[in-house]
Parts: structure tokens; C-alpha cells; sequence
């Protein structure tokens, strides 16, 4: 009971998300919902390196690109079939990622974040520059919708926004056990003191690298379900302005939560789409209101809500002692 | 247990500890003495692996480990509770006791019976248990530093100025807990400048300045050695 009251406002938004296709015909609203769904699963990647181990990996929408590409050529020029590209291009994401990680993780802090920037962008380079391979600054064009499971078929806007809602709820799954487990718990760890980290035993290059790998993962799974729904790529989903995204989407819904990801995603594309109107001029106003909440809310939307119950909790816990005790205090 | 032969360690060009040789037999309370930057953090960054030696070996029950990593060593059986009372601020006092079973955490039967000892010794953590470790007073987060070293289950536990910034009382009541520990069976090397009060639970001690040691002896004979009486006790 005390788990489900714990979990209820999650499950509302789970809710709210099963239900909303049912009440909307308008499929542009499904569509921009899907794609934040899909960021969504991207910032869970760089919410877990960069929010509770602390390393900011600047890669990230290298690695997007990575899986985006990885199916879409596979399934384009290669004629894998679709779950087979689609398992392929998890594998070769990690792959990299792999031994991006092993390379990058001898730096530390700042450097780390340079070094990363680096290789997104020499990721979107390699990308933009590959011609024969990549297509270049043409992209790559005609990729498939996910094939069929069964009887099950993924051709319709709706059925794509389920199958993505899907992934990002086992995303969310895992994120939960994974953060909440020991192991999860020597990521917030290595944050807090890499030095201390080491003293109580925890090998932290080891669990940094594991941190990276599957921060990397969750992007390329990402960048996978977005080349099979947009069915469209450029080389500009691995420019360094889509990692800077993310990582808005990450502060804005609180970087190091469980559920800021999400929040913060839906949120920031929504607003994106509906202020639309106003191009480039829509700066003017999420200026301001970003550099608002990092001072108000460093922790973000979740983190601020996170600090409110417990401070609300904390007084009401005061009051019963209060009055528990004396009433001398008067009223 | 703990032998040290030779030791040096450089920090860039700086030497930090010039040829450090010593030992701590199983069971003993060995105290450090010494000024600050005399090198005594330095010596237990070495024994647990953050610092690697530039000359000498470190050997642990026989085994030379100079120069492996500290996570290693950890499950050798070489805890550590670092100066200035280091937690994991953002987490609970339980889960700070958690984090230190780390090394160990296959056996969960030992590790509940270890965090019962541990809320034994220290009956505050377990009224704190669910609270920040950053909300703790001095000597409550001192308290859950050497909890959290223990949860380890180590063979030998490296106190680094345990002492440091606590009232006299709670300083008392911290060495109390540090003896106890050590006649439960657990070796202990102590760094202190607090001598007085470091002395009257030791076994032994080494006093080091400049890197190097000094003076080394017996509780008594360091008691009544009148340098030291001179520079650290103050009498």
C-alpha cells in the first residue's frame, strides 16, 4: 500500500498516457508526443552518467546519431530485417560507447566533458563528411516503420506512439531498480567523491565505464526508434546543439531524478512546439525562465517537487510533536 | 600485519614521506603522531592505495600490495576512515552505512549482523537511521564515518584524525568506541595530534615530522619522552 501511495503520481502519468491518443484525433499532437517520448529515453542515458554519477558525457547525441544511423543503413542499404538492424544497432552503439568510455573516463570533470564534446562532434563530422556511407548532408531517406510482432503491426502514428511509450516505461523500469539498487547507489557515490568511492571499495573506473556503456545504450536505443518513426535522418540529430537539448531536458525536469527526464522532455518540447510561431525569437523567452529555475530549482521541476513534500512532511511531523508534547506554546 | 618498509611517496617533485618504515602486529593499537602536513594522511593514502609508492614496499599479512588499487583492497581487508569525517551527504545515515559494505556484499547475513554492531556501538545512528547523513552534528557524522568503515568487516582500520573539530566529550567517547573496537579483534593504525588522548588507548606509536619518523616506542616511553611531552602533550 505504502509502495502504490509512493508510485501514484507515476502511475497517473502513466494513465494519462495510455489514454491520450483516445482523446485526440489531431496526430500532429501524437507525433510531437512520441518524438519527446524518444528524447525522453535519450535523457534517461545522459541523466544516469551525468546526473547521479557526475560525469557530464557531452557525446550524447553522437551516440543518438550512432543508433539512428546504425538502423537506418542496416535496414536501407543492408536489407537486415527490422528487430534484427534493431538489435544490431543496440549492439554497435554499446560497442562504441564502449570504447569511447574506456578512453574518456581517464579524464576527469571538466576535462571529461571537453573531451566528449569533442568526440559528438567529431561524430557528427564523420557523419556529415562519410558521403558514400551516411549520405551526407542528404541523410538517409525511406527507413522502415518497425516491422510487425505477430498480429501486432506498427504502421499508424498510434501504434508507433505505444510501442515507444513501451520502451520508455521498461526505460523508467530499469532506471528505478538500477538507481535504487547498491550498485546504482555507488554512481551517487562516485558524484558525491570519486576519492571517497575508492575508500569504502568501490573499483569506480569499473563502474563509471558500466554507468557510460549504459548511458550510451539508452541513447542509441533512442536514436533507433527515431530513425523508424521519423524515417528520415540528417547529420544534424548528431550535432552538439542536440546534446545541448538533452541536457536542457535533463535540468529542467531535474537532473539526478528518477522521473525528471520525462518531465522535463515533455515539457520543453511541448512548449517548443507551441511557441512555434515565434522561430528563433522563442530563445528570448526559455532564456530567462532556464536561467529562473537553475536558480530557484537546481534540482529541477522533480527536485523542487522532491524538496516541497519533504518540507512539507518535515512541518507536519513539528506539529505533531508540538502538540504531542506541551501546549504551552499557546495557540 | 602492516609493514611498510622504506616508503617514499612524491607528490610532482615534492617528497611527502621520505623512506617510512613500520609495522603494526595483529591486534595492536598503533597511534601516529605529528603536526599537520607531517604526512600521516599521507602514509594512509598509501596503505589504502591512493598513492602509490615511488620507492619501498607496503606488505599486508605477508603480501606486498604497493601500488594496487584501493577498491582491491578494501576486500583484502584494509578499511579506511578518512580525514574531516568524509559521507555521502545527500544520503541517509543507513544508506551511508550501506554504501560501506560494498566490498562485501555477496554476504548479506554478516552484513545485517554487522550493521546490528554497528547501531550497538553507536545507538544515535540507529535513531538517525532514515535522516541525511548532512544533517548529523560533528560528531554524529564522525560516528557514521568509523560505522561505515566497520561495515567493511576489515582486518585492519585506518583512523585519520578521528578527533579532529569535536568537543572534548565527544572526543572521549569516539577513542572509547576506537578501543573497543580494537580489543574486539580488528588491528588499528590511529593518525592523531590530539597525543594525549591518542596515547592513553595506544599500544604503540610513531611520531612523524617533516615525512620522516622521528621517535617511535612504546606508550610509555613516548609518555614520558620529553620531546614529545614537549610538542604534543604539552607538559
Amino acid at each position: 500500500m505504502q509502495g502504490l501511495k509512493k508510485m501514484r503520481m507515476p502511475l497517473i502519468f502513466l494513465l494519462v498516457a495510455l489514454l491520450f491518443p483516445l482523446f485526440t484525433d489531431n496526430q500532429y499532437y501524437i507525433y510531437v508526443v512520441t518524438l519527446a517520448f524518444i528524447y525522453a529515453i535519450a535523457v534517461y542515458g545522459m541523466n544516469l552518467v551525468g546526473g547521479y554519477t557526475g560525469q557530464l558525457s557531452l557525446a550524447h547525441a553522437g551516440f543518438f546519431a550512432i543508433g539512428a544511423y546504425a538502423l537506418g543503413l542496416l535496414t536501407v542499404d543492408a536489407n537486415v530485417p527490422y528487430w534484427l538492424a534493431f538489435f544490431l544497432a543496440l549492439v554497435i552503439t554499446t560497442v562504441i560507447g564502449t570504447l569511447v568510455g574506456l578512453i574518456a573516463l581517464r579524464t576527469k570533470e571538466h576535462f571529461f566533458a571537453i573531451y566528449t564534446l569533442c568526440v559528438g562532434y567529431i561524430i557528427y563530422l564523420i557523419i556529415y563528411e562519410w558521403d558514400a556511407l551516411t549520405g551526407g548532408v542528404r541523410g538517409l531517406i525511406g527507413i522502415e516503420s518497425p516491422a510487425a510482432i505477430g498480429p501486432i503491426t506498427f504502421d499508424t502514428g498510434i501504434s508507433n506512439y505505444y510501442l515507444i511509450l513501451v520502451f520508455l516505461v521498461l526505460t523508467v523500469i530499469f532506471m528505478k531498480f538500477l538507481t535504487e539498487s547498491i550498485v546504482g547507489r555507488t554512481y551517487v557515490a562516485i558524484r558525491n567523491s570519486e576519492e571517497l568511492a575508492q575508500t569504502i571499495g568501490i573499483n569506480t573506473m569499473k563502474q563509471k565505464l558500466i554507468s557510460f556503456v549504459i548511458s550510451t545504450f539508452l541513447a542509441g536505443l533512442a536514436g533507433a526508434l527515431y530513425a523508424s518513426f521519423v524515417r528520415f535522418i540528417g547529420p544534424d540529430i548528431s550535432y552538439t546543439m542536440m546534446t545541448f537539448d538533452f541536457l536542457m531536458y535533463a535540468i529542467v525536469g531535474g537532473f539526478g531524478t528518477l522521473f525528471g527526464p520525462v518531465v522535463g522532455t515533455l515539457l520543453i518540447v511541448i512548449l517548443t512546439q507551441s511557441l512555434q510561431f515565434m522561430e528563433d525569437f522563442r530563445m528570448i523567452i526559455f532564456g530567462p525562465l532556464l536561467v529562473l529555475l537553475v536558480i530557484f530549482y537546481p534540482r529541477g521541476i522533480v527536485g523542487g517537487y522532491q524538496m516541497w513534500k519533504m518540507k512539507r512532511a518535515y512541518k507536519k511531523k513539528q506539529r505533531s510533536v508540538d502538540q504531542g508534547s506541551t501546549y504551552e506554546g499557546g495557540d | 600485519m602492516l609493514k611498510l618498509s622504506d616508503v617514499s611517496v612524491r607528490y610532482g617533485m615534492y617528497e611527502a614521506l621520505s623512506d617510512i618504515s613500520l609495522t603494526v602486529e595483529k591486534g595492536e593499537l598503533v597511534v601516529l603522531l605529528g603536526a599537520n602536513g607531517a604526512g600521516k594522511s599521507t602514509i594512509f593514502r598509501t596503505i589504502s592505495g591512493l598513492n602509490k609508492p615511488v620507492k619501498g614496499t607496503v606488505e599486508f599479512n605477508g603480501e606486498s600490495i604497493g601500488g594496487r588499487s584501493a577498491s582491491k583492497l578494501v576486500k583484502k581487508g584494509i578499511g579506511h576512515c578518512p580525514e574531516g569525517r568524509k559521507l555521502f551527504p545527500a544520503m541517509s545515515v543507513y544508506e551511508n552505512l550501506r554504501m560501506g559494505t560494498y566490498a562485501v556484499r555477496g554476504d548479506k547475513k554478516e552484513t545485517a549482523r554487522m550493521l546490528e554492531h554497528v547501531y550497538e556501538l553507536f545507538p544515535i545512528l540507529s535513531e538517525k537511521a532514515k535522516e541525511n547523513a548532512g544533517s548529523l552534528s560533528g560528531g554524529q557524522q564522525q560516528m557514521l564515518a568509523i560505522g561505515r568503515a566497520l561495515m567493511s568487516r576489515p582486518k585492519v582500520v585506518l583512523f585519520d584524525e578521528p578527533s579532529i573539530g569535536l568537543a572534548p566529550l565527544i572526543t572521549e567517547q569516539v577513542f572509547n568506541v576506537i578501543r573497543e573496537i580494537n580489543k574486539e579483534g580488528t588491528t588499528v593504525l590511529l593518525a592523531e595530534q590530539n597525543a594525549n588522548a591518542a596515547l592513553r588507548i595506544a599500544d604503540r606509536g610513531y611520531v612523524i615530522e617533516n615525512g620522516r619518523i622521528v621517535v617511535s616506542g612504546t606508550q610509555d616511553e613516548l609518555m614520558q619522552n620529553d620531546e614529545v611531552r614537549k610538542a604534543y602533550i604539552g607538559a
